[in-house]
């Protein structure tokens, strides 16, 4: 639903149909809305069962990057070696704010799936790491512990099975580079939360050098639904022309919209109802000017490229830009689109770990620039020092926050070059133009 | 991690003039928190991983991290001080300085940025009479730093003060936010 405003007869509420339901937060409640019982089916299976529901479902990681979860799964094979099952609860890209309510509504729903992964990976350990900063969902995901423990829902005995899963809670302490899979690793182990270079990959070599399967807790949240309801009712979700994204997906809307929240629609739902209809288009007397629709690390779309867009990952790569984490940011026309890519810049200057030069340098030198720009200072050389820079900071680096720094400032200057032309002062411009 | 270039997009907080260095250290993990502290180490294969967990409990007692406070951590996990300072610094919630008792960040960032945060952080520095970002107003009560998206953008301006989020703040109600603290 689109929380916290009333569910939109065009969405469609899995994981948010209890955000605003305090009941589904307790045990007792969860139970009493088929909580669990995803879980007491999936520990009398098979794991490598359990993998082949997720794979045929058609579920991708919401983290971001889409990958498909059962075939992340099925690289974690019974070898013996104890295994980790990671929930990553950093949520920090500007723009997304989705597990925050899922963790904040229901906690128990990301309890049993955090479960439920774990023993289809053939884990008996899972950890939730979470942003520092989520103190809420920080408590109500330890009292939704405390109660699986005390149900002997979790333990060495979990649902009565013989079979040991145990979830424990990390807190993170304040960086945005944490949700990077690997720097989340080095992060728990109590180390700078450095990106690794890969391989190996985390199913070879993760947390504390042991295979390791990392998903978002929105994807985690997913699993229950599935193997409680089958992979064919989750793939009836989606447009009939794209068996490659199927499901439902929670999008964060802010910025400049009349109700920003979080709405769950099916893959595919037309971009356009979606800001018009259902998040109610602009505000009174604006008109939206540019739409970022998957966090702030991918491309800005125009209003007029929003429009034609699917809501899906094939759909937004058909206008140029990814699905990302479903963070959507709205600008309307009152926005100076420089000073807030920016702001953007800054922020990726501030997350960056600086391990890599290209990243340390390059999103300090993007932000110098940017914000020269922004007050006036800018020539129309710095256009081509920033491409330039740009291009030397994308696939380069050992994680692809350098990558995410460059994104906006290639397609705002591509988009929106006008608003940067108009900030630079003629008697700045000692450059001639060429025709 | 900070070293953005622009001073005022860090979570960098200056220390008070009078800081407390000499007052005599006393150590954080004793009965509860001691116990509290092996809860956790039960939860990993190591002790380093408790670190970070560890580091939130000296915080929670002492209202920041000290040097001292450091080398206390280090020894019970087996660590170098030298390395806990190093993890310590990473990340921008623990904090190197006492700060006020209030501690209030503001997110910034463009979803924030564009429906008037730094509108907000303008009122919150009249407001408390902190002067500036990172400085602690001069009865000592509160301190205002600019931070990174804080994950509810859907609220804007969501601030935190200590550890408890404000959602939709403006400008106009910053008054009766801060009233209610007092
Ligand atoms: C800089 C950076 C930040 C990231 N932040 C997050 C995050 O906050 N939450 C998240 O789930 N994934 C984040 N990711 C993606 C993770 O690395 C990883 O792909 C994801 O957790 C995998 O889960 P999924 O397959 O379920 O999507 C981030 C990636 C990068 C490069
Ligand atoms: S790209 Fe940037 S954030 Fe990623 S590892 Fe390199 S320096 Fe760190
Ligand atoms: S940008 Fe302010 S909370 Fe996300």
């Amino acid at each position: 639903m689109g929380y916290p405003h009333k569910s939109h007869p065009r969405e469609s509420p899995v994981l948010s149909q209890y955000f605003g339901d305090p009941e589904a937060r307790t045990l007792a409640g969860w139970r009493a809305r088929g909580g669990y019982e995803a879980l007491q089916k999936a520990l009398a299976m098979d794991p490598l069962e359990i993998q082949n529901i997720v794979k045929d479902s058609g579920l991708r990681g919401r983290g971001g990057a889409g990958f498909p979860t059962g075939l992340k799964w099925s690289f974690m094979k019974p070898d013996g070696k104890p295994h980790y099952m990671l929930c990553n609860a950093d949520e920090s890209e500007p723009g997304t704010f989705k597990d925050r309510e899922i963790m904040r509504w229901t906690p128990h729903g990301l309890v049993e799936g955090v479960a439920l992964a774990a023993y289809a990976i053939y884990a008996e350990t899972a950890y939730i790491y979470i942003r520092g900063e989520f103190t809420e969902p920080l408590a109500r995901m330890e009292d939704a512990i405390k109660e699986a423990y005390e149900a002997g829902i979790l333990g060495s005995n979990a649902m009565g099975t013989g079979k040991r899963i145990d979830v424990h809670v990390h807190r993170g302490a304040g960086a945005y580079i944490c949700g990077e899979e690997t720097a989340l690793m080095n992060s728990l182990e109590g180390r700078r939360g450095n990106p690794r270079i890969k391989p190996p990959f985390p199913a070879v070599a993760g947390l504390f050098g042991k295979p390791t399967t990392i998903n978002n807790v929105e994807t985690l949240a997913a699993a229950p639904y599935i193997v409680k309801n089958g992979a064919a009712w989750y793939k009836q979700y989606g447009r009939a022309d794209n068996p490659k994204s199927v499901g439902t997906k929670l999008f964060s809307v802010c910025g400049n919209i009349s109700r920003p929240g979080n709405y769950e629609v099916a893959l595919g739902f037309p971009f356009k109802d979606f800001i018009h209809d259902l998040c109610g288009g602009a505000l009174p007397e604006r008109t939206i000017k540019a739409i970022i629709p998957g966090g702030s690390s991918v491309p800005i779309l125009t209003l007029e490229e929003a429009d034609t867009a699917l809501m899906d990952y094939e759909g937004f790569a058909a206008v140029g830009t990814l699905l990302g984490s479903g963070g959507v940011i709205v600008f309307d026309d009152r926005q100076d689109m420089v000073k807030q890519i920016a702001r953007l810049t800054r922020f990726y200057a501030h997350e960056s770990c600086a391990q890599c030069s290209q990243c340390r340098e390059g999103t300090a030198w993007t932000t110098r620039i940017m914000e020269r720009i922004r007050d006036g200072q800018g020539t129309l050389e710095d256009f081509d020092t920033l491409l330039s820079i740009a291009d030397n900071m994308t696939g380069k680096t050992i994680c692809v926050l350098s990558d995410s720094c460059a994104t906006p400032v290639v397609s705002g200057l591509k988009k929106f070059r006008g608003e940067f032309e108009a900030k630079i002062q003629p008697s700045r411009n000692k450059v001639t133009v060429h025709g | 991690m900070s070293h953005g270039p622009s001073a005022s997009g860090g979570a960098l907080v200056t220390a008070p003039a009078h800081a407390h260095h000499d007052v005599p250290y006393e150590i954080v993990f004793v009965g509860d928190r001691l116990a509290e502290l092996n809860t956790i180490l039960a939860r990993y294969p190591n002790k380093m991983a408790a670190l970070l967990p560890a580091l939130w409990i000296v915080q929670d007692v002492r209202g920041w991290v000290s040097e001292d406070g450091m080398k206390e951590v280090a020894k019970l996990l087996e660590l170098t001080p030298a390395y806990v300072k190093g993890v310590v610094s990473f990340y921008t919630m623990y904090h190197q300085h006492p700060v006020g008792t209030h501690f209030i960040q503001v997110c910034t960032t463009t979803p924030c940025n564009v429906c008037g945060a730094e509108d907000v952080v303008n009122s919150l520095l009249q407001h408390t009479g902190c002067g500036d970002l990172g400085l602690t107003s001069p009865d000592g009560k509160f301190t205002v730093i600019e931070v990174e998206c804080l994950g509810a953008c859907g609220f804007p301006t969501p601030i935190m003060i200590n550890n408890e989020f404000v959602e939709s703040v403006s400008p106009e109600s910053v008054p009766r936010v801060l009233a209610e603290l007092r």
